[in-house]
């Protein structure tokens, strides 16, 4: 018998071709769960829910374990973020460039604390362990951009600069 | 004649604006009608300097830094293109002290080639140590690689030859090479800038390897925060296929090596060799239990070679220069050299490549200059977020795996990581059992659980409540985490939070020297 709940995700399946033409494209890879999340995840910005049964029946899994790898992993996320994700470095190195300071700026700018979202869609805000950038700390990456040696003050500009673009 | 210019690509110089500054060199260029060659270079590794503007003159390549968009126009003023002279100016690259002390074998290349170009890669020595692999046989490329000396550069420090010894003489229908791309340790980043910078150095180790165990298959298992690493690592093997050093017919040997790149998706346990297999294999980061050894048992159940970005790129200058030519490198059993990463708090951060034995206290002020702040250093962290921390008494000791365990801390990666006199390190050890919170994978209960643990119990101790109670409780704690955990996510975040509890107890509330015991 089949589940209510799954019928009402097949028909939003069909909503999404993209992510089904992802998983056909990827699924015969060995180890195909990560490049077929990232896949959809870079499509999208995120792994909707009902993108679970048809990866799990792709790949012979159950949807507990797709579900588990997803929630298992920082990076992947099931809710869409905002327009641009800043990925704020918390680390050793960052820290003793004064990250902490900065950590309570951005979030006290942004009205936002880590795993939110401002309520105009605009920034995510997620840490970071490490950027690999710690020969200039404090750093941070705000969509595809990375940024050295950030203070308050440049964060500001920067931030400013994205709301006259847009 | 045309100008050759070079302008890095390296992330960290992007974070400092040498992408805005590259686009404000050519458009000055073509306002002056100066014809110019732009080329973005590797970084040096001068990060203070970054970013770094370096011309090809008569004399050698010479640099001027760090350079903001604001500069060019008065660099052009200055003739900087023809080596004038302007107060950014910084002499010959070469004879720059920082760089000129340096044994760069790793990072030879690093910084003077273009990454993603074959012809640079082959004209400054590149591919010359596959070449002699594929004229010896595969127990020889492996004695090579076991006389070299060279210990995996990750951070466990095991013998590199020994690992591949055991693949090779694992009988298997299928092998694999996996490199260990996931350089997650805060303080870290000579992966990153091996992977910008020279790409190609990897995909070489990573051939020789496969060809010296008979793995037909390559993995390299990089973290999603390295997306410009991906980027260069993607080109450059694309054209590695094109040209015939990667493939079916590699040089037309007969060998076959295939490689590709997998993302990491976030997960610090991930950069340990068997969660990183469960990850390639789909499938949560949980580590597994050893033995199996990987090199018996390792991806999909097949024996499997994991090294390090390091430890693969240090492979091609051993089978040119033999492996007796890096061995003479180094000190004790700690042979050839280490690229060391100077991170934190200091004035000169960078990328120093020497042979081991420099001590932390010439690192520290010889090349780092003391902090940025001015202030005095108070500790330092080395080997990332699991190495201890050390206070200035213990600055002389020299950078070599057996000198640091001695001491009960680790070299690790190679990062170093200086704070000034501001720090709490009760704060630090409370960070330490977060970070160990946050990246656990849940399978040891003392990870899992004790971290949650040591954090409430290191508030307690901030907070001065029951003292007498409280420290004996987190060191027996530490205790647990040290002998109840699989792999060095548990086992060693006790490094750092008892290293900050001996060596500051006063930074815990702890004025009675009983205590402090």
């Amino acid at each position: 018998m089949q589940d209510p709940k799954e019928k009402c995700m097949s028909v939003k399946d069909a909503m999404n071709p993209k992510i089904q033409e992802i998983i056909t494209e990827l699924k015969d890879k060995p180890g195909a769960l990560l490049p077929i999340l990232h896949a959809i995840q870079d499509h999208l910005g995120y792994i909707p829910a009902e993108s679970v049964p048809p990866i799990a029946a792709a790949l012979n899994l159950s949807r507990a374990e797709v579900h588990g790898v997803i929630s298992f992993y920082h990076y992947f996320r099931d809710t869409p973020p905002g327009k641009t994700t800043i990925h704020l470095c918390r680390a050793e190195s960052c820290q003793a460039m004064g990250s902490k300071k900065l950590e309570d700026h951005v979030k006290s700018r942004l009205g936002i604390d880590f795993h939110e979202t401002t309520a105009d869609g605009a920034f995510s805000l997620e840490p970071v362990y490490c950027l690999g950038l710690c020969a200039c700390s404090p750093s941070m990456q705000m969509g595809d951009e990375v940024f050295g040696r950030v203070t308050p003050e440049t964060f500001d500009n920067t931030i400013a600069e994205l709301e006259v673009q847009s | 004649m045309s100008i050759t210019i070079y302008i890095p690509c390296d992330s960290a110089a992007i974070a400092l604006g040498a992408n805005k500054v590259a686009d404000a060199v050519v458009i000055e260029a073509e306002k002056r009608n100066i014809e110019i060659k732009l080329v973005r270079n590797g970084s040096r590794g001068l990060f203070w300097l970054e970013p770094m503007i370096e011309i090809a003159t008569d004399k050698g390549r010479t640099a001027y830094g760090p350079v903001q968009t604001k500069d060019v126009a008065s660099l052009f003023d200055a003739d900087f293109v023809n080596g004038g002279s302007h107060p950014l100016a910084l002499g010959l690259t070469e004879d720059i002290p920082y760089l000129k002390k340096q044994q760069r074998l790793t990072f030879a290349r690093v910084g003077i080639t273009d990454p993603v170009s074959l012809d640079d890669y082959l004209s400054h020595d590149g591919y010359s140590g596959l070449k002699n692999a594929l004229g010896i046989s595969q127990a020889e490329i492996v004695k090579q690689v076991t006389d070299s000396g060279l210990r995996g550069r990750g951070g466990a420090a095991f013998p590199t030859g020994i690992k591949w010894n055991t693949v090779l003489n694992t009988a298997s229908d299928q092998k694999y090479i996996i490199c260990n791309a996931d350089e997650g340790d805060s303080g870290t980043y000579s992966d990153r800038m091996i992977m910008e910078g020279d790409p190609f150095v990897l995909i070489e180790g990573m051939t020789i390897a496969g060809i010296a165990v008979g793995a037909t298959l390559g993995y390299i298992y990089l973290r999603c925060e390295y997306p410009h690493a991906q980027q260069a690592l993607n080109t450059a093997i694309g054209k590695a296929y094109a040209s015939g050093y990667l493939g079916d017919d590699i040089l037309s040997s007969g060998k076959k090596f295939d490689l590709e790149v997998r993302l990491g998706a976030g997960a610090y346990i991930c950069g340990e060799e068997t969660s990183l297999m469960e990850s390639l294999e789909g499938k949560r980061g949980l580590v597994r239990f050893k033995p199996p050894l990987p090199a018996i048992s390792g991806l999909f159940g097949k024996p499997t070679v994991v090294n390090n970005v390091i430890s693969l790129a240090s492979v091609p200058i051993i089978l040119d220069k033999g492996g007796e030519y890096y061995k003479n490198f180094g000190m004790g059993r700690s042979r050839g050299t280490l690229p060391i990463q100077l991170a934190g708090n200091l004035k000169y951060p960078g990328l120093i490549e020497l042979a081991f034995g420099i001590t932390l206290r010439e690192l520290l002020y010889d090349y780092g200059g003391g902090s940025a702040t001015g202030k005095p250093i108070k500790a330092v962290q080395v080997g990332g977020p699991l190495g201890a921390y050390l206070p200035e008494s213990q600055f002389d000791t020299p950078l070599d795996y057996e000198a640091f365990a001695a001491i009960w801390a680790v070299l690790g990666h190679g990062g170093v990581v200086a704070f000034d006199d501001t720090v709490d390190m009760a704060e630090m050890a409370r960070y330490s059992m977060e970070f160990c919170k946050i990246e656990s994978c849940g399978k040891c209960t003392p990870c899992r659980i004790g971290s949650t643990r040591g954090m409430e119990v290191i508030e307690d101790i901030i907070e001065g409540r029951e003292l007498n109670k409280n420290i004996p409780l987190l060191r027996d704690l530490c205790n647990t985490l040290l002998n109840g955990s699989l792999c060095a996510l548990g086992g060693m975040t006790p490094y750092p939070v008892l290293s900050a509890l001996n060596h500051f107890p006063q930074d815990f509330g702890i004025t009675d020297q009983a205590n402090a015991a």
